[in-house]
C-alpha cells in the first residue's frame, strides 16, 4: 500500500522487484487516475508519506509443472515476478501478452530472457498478434497441455481467458487488483464472491481460482467511485495546467 | 454543557460537545460529597481516584488534578468523551438518590483539556515532557557502563512489542513504559490511535486529542512504528529474533459483518467500518482536498442499534444526506448506543425505524435502489437478557435507499492470529486469554476487543492495565529478564 502524502488515498501497488543488498523495492504503475499521475511526477530522491508491504496472501504457485501465463497492460508487471518465481521451480513457461499498441508494451525483454515461448498481441496490430490474446491462447489450447494457467490484466481479459480456460478444464489462477482501503481485512470494500463465498481482494487473495470468480460483480463493483475518480482527475489537471503557465 | 446548535452542526465535522467552562467545572465539583467510601471509584473500569481529582478541580488545581487521573488513566481527554460515564462512574454516585450523578465525565474532559492548554506553565514543575526527557536520558545512560544518575523510573532494556495502537496497545505501552521497559507499539495504518482514529468521527472525538495522547504515550519513551502489519510485514517469530521479549495483542476487533443477505455486493453498500474508515481516517468528507472518496446519496440507511451505528448515521448526516434512517432490530429501549449519542442524533433530525430487520437489499445497474425490511415483535429475552426480536410474517416492506452502512457488529481480525496457529483462540475466533491477559503460549498476552468481541474503550483499557501488570510478572519471573 502507497500513500502519497498527507491528503492522499492508500493505493495497493505491486512489488515488481526487490533489492535486499540495496533496500529497495521496484514498484511499476500505469498513470491513470489522479494519485498514479502525480506519483508519476515525484523526482528521484522524493519520499512517499506511508508504504506498507508486502500484503495479502503470497502466490500459490508452489510446484512446477506446464503453465501459461497470460498478462495485460500494467498486469504485465505482475507477471514477470511471479514467472520468475515458477521458472525457479522448475517449471515450463508460455507467456502471452497483450497490449493496446507497441508504445505500451512493458517489460518485454524481461519475458524473454524466462521463456523462448512469448507471444506479443496488440489491439491495433502495431506489434505482434492483432487482436486479443484469447485468440493464441485458444490456439493453444486445443493444441498442448497445460497444468495451469495464471492471468493478471485488465478485468475483462482476466474473465475472458477465466472462460476459455474453463472450456478447456485447465486449472486458471487471476489476481484482481481491487479498490482497497487498508488492505488488512479491514473494511470489506475489495470484497469478491469467489466459489458463492465472500473474500476480500486484500487479505485472502488477490489471486482467486479464475472459474469461481463473480466476474460480472466484481467488474460493478469496480465502478463504484468511478464519478469521484473523475472529479478528482479533473481538479488535478486543471491545477497541474495552472501550475505550468 | 454546551453544545453546537444541531442546525448547524449537521454541516460541519466540528466537535458539537463544547466541555464545561471553568466556573461550570468548579460549580459541578463544589457538588460532590467526595465521599470516603466513593461508590463511583468502583465503577470505574481503570480504579480513577475520583473524589481525588475533584477535590483538586475545587483547589484549581486543575493540572494535579489531570495527573492524578493519568495515575490510572493515561487518555484522560479520550475517557472525557467517550466513556459511558452514565453506566460505571456516573451511575455508582451516590447522589443519584438525590436527583442526579456528579457529571464525572465532563469533569475529566475539562481537566484533561485545561492540561492541554496550560502545560507550558506545568513545564517547570515536572511535567510529562520533563519526565519524558530524563526517561530519554537514562535510556541512553543505559548504554553506557558506568550509568549512575538517578531516573524517575527504574529502567530495564526488555523490549516489549506492543501490537496495535488503539485503546487497549496505547494504554498498555504506557505503563509498561512507566514501569521502565523498552516498548515499540505497532501500527498497521499510517496513523496511530485504531479506532479513536478510524472509527469514532471528528465531532465526537477531534483527531488532535488523539494525537495529543499519543504524544503523551510517546513522551514515556514508548517507539510509534506505523505501516508495520505484524503477521504480513513481520512476524512474531522475526519479532523475537529482533529481541522482543514479551507481546501484547491488541489488534482489536476489525473484521467487519455483513448480513448476509441478498444484494449485499451491490455499490453503494458499506460496512460500517469502511464508511467510517473512509470518513475519518482518511478525510473523505474534505474530498477532493483529500484524496480519498466517499459516495452518499440523499437516502441512507443504517443498519444497528450501537455506537458504530450512531456515529455512521450521523457521518452520513454530514456528508450530506437529507434522510438518514437507522434500522435496529428491536426498540430503542434495547439499543446499546449511549443514551447521549442517540439523544444527538435525534436532535440531528436522524429517524429511527424500530422492530425493523433488513432482508433483502434491491440494486438496479448495480447500485443499491431499496432496502426490503421484515417488522419485528419483541419476544422472549435472549442471551443477552433483552428481548429477542421475532419477524412478523408477511410484514415486509420497501424502503428506497441510495446508500447502506451495515454496523451490525465487528468480529476479531484474524490477520495476526492465523499467522501464529499453536495460540488458543475462542470459537468466535477471538485470544484465549485468562483474567490477567495472558494468551496460551508464554510471553504472548492480549487485551481489548481481541479477547472481549467489541465493547468499550475503557474496558478495552482495562483490560490492557490488567495484562501490562501481567506481563511485568511474568518478566520478572523469568532468569534471563
Amino acid at each position: 500500500m502507497v500513500m502519497k502524502d498527507e491528503n492522499g488515498e492508500r493505493i495497493p501497488l505491486t512489488i515488481f522487484d526487490r533489492d535486499e543488498k540495496r533496500g529497495t523495492i521496484t514498484i511499476i504503475f500505469q498513470e491513470a487516475g489522479k494519485t498514479t499521475k502525480s506519483l508519476a511526477q515525484l523526482n528521484a530522491g522524493d519520499a512517499l508519506i506511508h508504504v506498507t508491504g508486502p500484503l495479502g496472501s503470497p502466490t500459490v504457485i508452489d510446484k512446477a509443472g506446464r503453465i501459461v501465463m497470460a498478462g495485460g497492460g500494467v498486469g504485465i508487471a505482475e507477471l514477470v515476478p511471479i514467472a520468475r518465481h515458477a521458472k525457479s521451480l522448475g517449471s515450463d513457461l508460455t507467456i502471452i501478452v497483450g497490449a493496446r499498441t507497441r508504445d505500451l508494451l512493458i517489460l518485454e525483454d524481461e519475458l524473454r530472457s524466462l521463456t523462448d515461448r512469448v507471444i506479443v498481441t496488440t489491439d491495433d496490430g502495431s506489434y505482434g498478434e492483432k487482436g486479443l490474446i484469447t485468440l493464441p491462447l485458444r490456439r493453444l489450447l486445443e493444441k498442448e497441455k497445460f497444468d495451469l494457467a495464471y492471468c493478471v490484466g485488465p478485468d475483462i481479459m482476466m474473465k475472458n481467458v477465466s472462460l476459455l480456460t474453463e472450456e478447456f478444464k485447465l486449472r486458471t489462477i487471476v489476481s484482481l487488483d481491487a479498490n482497497m482501503v487498508d488492505a488488512t481485512g479491514m473494511c470489506g470494500t475489495c470484497r469478491v464472491m469467489v466459489g458463492g463465498k465472500t473474500r476480500f481482494a486484500c487479505v485472502d487473495g488477490p489471486e482467486f481460482d479464475g472459474h469461481e470468480v463473480d466476474f460480472p460483480e466484481f467488474m460493478l463493483r469496480q465502478k463504484r467511485f468511478v464519478k469521484e475518480e473523475k472529479l478528482a482527475l479533473e481538479k488535478f489537471e486543471t491545477r497541474c495546467a495552472c501550475g505550468k503557465r | 454543557m454546551n453544545k453546537q446548535p444541531a442546525s448547524q452542526r449537521i454541516n460541519n465535522f466540528d466537535e458539537v460537545a463544547l466541555g464545561f467552562s471553568e466556573e461550570e467545572a468548579l460549580k459541578e465539583a463544589r457538588g460532590c460529597l467526595l465521599c470516603k467510601k466513593a461508590s463511583c471509584i468502583k465503577g470505574c473500569p481503570v480504579d480513577i481516584d475520583i473524589p481525588g481529582f475533584i477535590k483538586l478541580i475545587k483547589e484549581k488545581k486543575y493540572c494535579e488534578a489531570a495527573d492524578k487521573i493519568r495515575d490510572k488513566n493515561n487518555l484522560p481527554a479520550i475517557c472525557g468523551r467517550v466513556c459511558p460515564q452514565e453506566d460505571q462512574c456516573e451511575r455508582a454516585c451516590v447522589l443519584n438518590n438525590k436527583g442526579r450523578p456528579i457529571r464525572i465525565g465532563y469533569l475529566e474532559r475539562f481537566v484533561a483539556d485545561w492540561d492541554m492548554e496550560h502545560r507550558r506553565e506545568m513545564r517547570d514543575e515536572g511535567s510529562v515532557e520533563r519526565r519524558a526527557l530524563s526517561v530519554e536520558r537514562a535510556r541512553e545512560d543505559n548504554r553506557t557502563p558506568n550509568a549512575s544518575r538517578p531516573t524517575p523510573y527504574a529502567l530495564r532494556p526488555t523490549k516489549i512489542a506492543v501490537i496495535g495502537s488503539g485503546p487497549a496497545g496505547l494504554t498498555a505501552s504506557a505503563d509498561l513504559a512507566k514501569m521502565g521497559y523498552d516498548v515499540t507499539l505497532f501500527e498497521a495504518f499510517h496513523k496511530a490511535g485504531g479506532v479513536l482514529v478510524y472509527g469514532i468521527p471528528e465531532f465526537r472525538l477531534p483527531k488532535s486529542i488523539v494525537a495529543y495522547e499519543v504524544d503523551y504515550v510517546k513522551s514515556l519513551g514508548v517507539a510509534v512504528e506505523t505501516d508495520v502489519v505484524v503477521g504480513r510485514t513481520v512476524t512474531i517469530d522475526g519479532l523475537k529474533k529482533e529481541g522482543f521479549q514479551a507481546f501484547f495483542v491488541g489488534t482489536g476487533a476489525g473484521l467487519p459483518h455483513f448480513m448476509g443477505i441478498e444484494g449485499e455486493n451491490l455499490n453503494g453498500v458499506y460496512s460500517a467500518n469502511e464508511f467510517l474508515t473512509r470518513t475519518n481516517l482518511m478525510k473523505a468528507y474534505l474530498f477532493p482536498g483529500y484524496d480519498t472518496p466517499i459516495s452518499v446519496g440523499e437516502r441512507i440507511g443504517v443498519i444497528g442499534g450501537g455506537n458504530v451505528a450512531m456515529d455512521s448515521a450521523r457521518c452520513a448526516k454530514r456528508l450530506g444526506g437529507k434522510e438518514v434512517v437507522v434500522i435496529y432490530r428491536r426498540t430503542e429501549r434495547e439499543m446499546p448506543a449511549r443514551i447521549e449519542e442517540v439523544e444527538n442524533a435525534k436532535e440531528e433530525g436522524i429517524r429511527f425505524e424500530f422492530l425493523a430487520n433488513p432482508t433483502r437489499i434491491l440494486g438496479k445497474d448495480g447500485w443499491i435502489s431499496g432496502v426490503e425490511c421484515i417488522k419485528n415483535t419483541l419476544g422472549e429475552p435472549d442471551g443477552s437478557g433483552r428481548r429477542r426480536p421475532v419477524p412478523i410474517k408477511g410484514s415486509e416492506y420497501m424502503m428506497k435507499l441510495d446508500t447502506l452502512v451495515c454496523a451490525i457488529g465487528q468480529g476479531p481480525n484474524p490477520l495476526l492470529l492465523s499467522t501464529m496457529p499453536e495460540l488458543r483462540l475462542t470459537k468466535e475466533g477471538k485470544v484465549d486469554a485468562q483474567q490477567d491477559g495472558a494468551a496460551s503460549l508464554g510471553g504472548v498476552f492480549a487485551g481489548g476487543d481481541i479477547v472481549s468481541g467489541d465493547a468499550t474503550v475503557i474496558w478495552a483499557m482495562g483490560s490492557a492495565k490488567r495484562a501490562a501488570a501481567a506481563i511485568d510478572l511474568y518478566l520478572k519471573g523469568r532468569k534471563d529478564a
